[in-house]
């Protein structure tokens, strides 16, 4: 009878903690949940400081000189007497090589995001990604200087040309494949298939031809292109564009994986091709994924600093015509790096502080476009799941 | 884990308790990029004779000004005279900057090596920087457009060229490029066909021509007689009248060994 109650105190007591026990790990629960909790906020709080610091040192400008001049006029004269800070034509300039590198590194990079997801077999795609991601790793005064000292050169030289190359590459594989498709969608309705055949082939030579002459007239234009400067808005586009392309590449690649098997196997199943399959079904169900990827490359851009300030050539003006990605440009982020060093807040307020709006701008910028994204990202899974 | 904590709390403490040890030892230099080529052969030399470490950072005679009225080196170099701003800013917190003159500097206009303008007035030069002439043939050169290169703001090299070819008060065409340093100056220039800019006579090589302004070539004799019309003093700052090794590293500038390096760069001794 007491052996038996003692073998049952012992099946209990291995399962019973001590006082003490419970009361340690009650301890070392709340003081983990504690420091993660510290270290989270402590993260957000960063966020608030960095808000609250630029807002307060941006303020003073717009109280001393009112926003019109700094957002409306376009003269830069920030260390002459009378200083002059008229910040449009800088923020003018920001937006146009983000744009620029927008144009050049969406594309590219949402097609080698397909390429890798869909296209290339497994044993490819472990190798190519690392190796596209590496190009995040080269720091961006390597890019500056690669743009100050081989591409501007080579821009003024043989930028025509390259120009010309460059427009060959890209639109000749998409001018036959628009050509063939053409052709067929305007042949479709023709009922005797001989006469068909005929009329698409007909068709097709006289789109050929047309594109053949679009091909070459737009590229006799593009290489008598003489560029003046190489430090000019193109330059530091497709420099910027690089830069953003392992992002924009991974977070889509990412997005495109998460479309899952299903979807791709349901619509082989329904008979899609792998085109249909990639335009119908994969990209309209990562498309959010997409957009959050082109915009966190864009937001690289925006805020790159080093690249611009060493090859935009940092002209404070408005190029002529407002497109011409040929002139130098100045944006927000390298202003305020340029102008830094004589700006402090013992000598000029005005022009210590411009740098300060400038700063509480671009955040603004990058705010408005995260909350965009996000917006996009949350009705984009409404729509999916059906909502 | 405590083991590596307390591991890493001796090399901090023995790394904090080095830096200060070192502080006394080591004569800190920062500013102009014009003055860096000076300042970084005088530490050279300074350290090789003496053992007293000499550090030179070149972030531009702006800061170099900063630097010192926040105490954060022991000479600041600067390619122009400090401003009535900096000065006022520094007595208010009881720094007395004391200026010493260890060279002059000329400083040379520009242009691509192929281009064949070979003399520049004054006034030229102006017009071209203000914005009201754009093309090489307005002053007697080739059909092509000009790229002006100025230096940011940043700069003494600019200040200095601002007052002594610009004129005060006028402002540079807003079309002009920005570079933010003599080497980024020289670089652009040397492989743009249309570009003009200006850089310290020490810098100037083969990869540039430069231009004669109002007649008279940019050399040393010229600069050190006063007769080529862009010259000005570089300087040293240093909080209050130097002692010790400070004031010895000053002195290398009067120095037959400081004289030699001086011009052996391309700078000219008073």
């Amino acid at each position: 009878m007491a052996e038996e109650s003692a073998g049952g105190q012992n099946r209990t007591n291995a399962f019973v903690v001590s006082a003490r026990k419970r009361f340690i790990q009650r301890v070392t629960k709340t003081v983990g949940e504690g420091t993660l909790l510290a270290i989270a906020s402590f993260v957000a709080i960063v966020v608030i400081f960095i808000f609250y610091f630029v807002a307060k040192d941006a303020i003073p400008f717009f109280q001393i000189r009112g926003f019109q001049e700094f957002f409306t006029t376009t003269g830069w004269y920030p260390a002459d007497d009378p200083a002059k800070f008229g910040a449009f034509a800088i923020i003018y300039g920001s937006l146009m090589v983000t744009l620029g590198s927008a144009l050049i590194a969406v594309p590219m990079g949402v097609a080698a995001a397909i390429c890798l997801s869909d296209i290339l077999p497994f044993s490819i795609r472990q190798y190519a990604k690392p190796v596209i991601e590496m190009l995040a790793a080269i720091p961006s005064v390597a890019f500056g200087f690669f743009a100050l000292v081989v591409l501007a050169p080579l821009l003024q030289e043989k930028g025509g040309l390259l120009m010309m190359w460059a427009w060959w590459l890209i639109a000749a594989p998409f001018m036959t494949l628009m050509i063939i498709i053409f052709a067929d969608l305007l042949t479709t309705n023709i009922a005797d298939p001989k006469r068909r055949k005929q009329l698409n082939l007909l068709l097709t030579a006289l789109f050929g031809l047309i594109g053949v002459a679009l091909l070459y007239r737009v590229g006799s234009v593009l290489s008598s292109i003489q560029i003046l400067t190489g430090t000019n808005a193109l330059n530091v586009s497709i420099i910027l564009s690089f830069m953003a392309l392992p992002t924009i590449v991974s977070v889509s690649e990412d997005a495109l994986q998460a479309v899952g098997r299903d979807l791709r196997e349901g619509s082989y199943a329904l008979g899609a091709t792998r085109a249909e399959t990639i335009m119908k079904t994969i990209l309209p169900a990562a498309s959010s994924g997409i957009l959050a990827a082109v915009i966190l490359g864009i937001m690289r851009a925006l805020g790159e600093t080093m690249v611009v300030w060493m090859a935009s050539g940092n002209s404070a003006h408005i190029p002529e015509p407002f497109f011409n990605y040929f002139e130098a440009v100045r944006t927000l982020t390298a202003t305020i790096a340029g102008d830094m060093g004589e700006a402090d807040q013992v000598t000029g307020s005005a022009r210590f502080h411009v740098l300060f709006a400038m700063g509480l701008l671009l955040l603004v910028i990058s705010f408005i476009c995260n909350l965009v994204s996000e917006r996009i990202v949350v009705r984009q899974r409404k729509i999916l799941s059906g909502q | 884990m405590m083991k590596k904590l307390l591991l890493l709390a001796f090399f901090l403490s023995f790394a904090v308790g080095a830096t200060a040890n070192a502080a006394d030892k080591t004569i800190v230099l920062d500013g102009s990029t014009t003055v860096g080529p000076i300042a970084k052969s005088f530490a050279t030399y300074f350290t090789r004779k003496f053992g007293i470490r000499v550090t030179v950072s070149e972030s531009g005679s702006g800061n170099g000004a900063k630097s010192l009225i926040n105490h954060t080196c022991s000479i600041a170099t600067l390619s122009r005279p400090m401003k009535a701003e900096e000065l006022a800013a520094a007595k208010k917190i009881g720094v007395n900057p004391v200026a010493h003159v260890i060279a002059l500097d000329g400083l040379a206009m520009v242009v691509h090596p192929g281009n064949p303008v070979r003399s520049l007035t004054k006034a030229q030069i102006s017009s071209i920087y203000r914005g009201t002439v754009t093309n090489w043939q307005e002053v007697g050169g080739p059909n092509a457009r000009i790229v002006v290169i100025q230096r940011e703001s940043n700069s003494g090299t600019e200040d200095s060229f601002k007052e002594l070819v610009v004129g005060k008060g006028v402002q540079i065409t807003r079309n002009a490029e920005t570079q933010a340093s003599n080497g980024a100056v020289k670089n652009r220039v040397s492989t743009t066909p249309g570009a003009i800019g200006f850089l310290g006579l020490g810098f100037v090589d083969r990869s540039v021509k430069s231009v004669a302004v109002n007649g008279i070539a940019p050399t040393i004799p010229s600069v050190k007689n006063g007769t080529y019309p862009v010259t000005r003093p570089l300087y040293f700052y240093t909080d209050g009248a130097p002692s010790g090794p400070v004031k010895q590293f000053i002195e290398l500038s009067k120095t037959a060994d400081g004289r030699r390096m001086i011009s052996e760069l391309g700078f000219v001794n008073q």
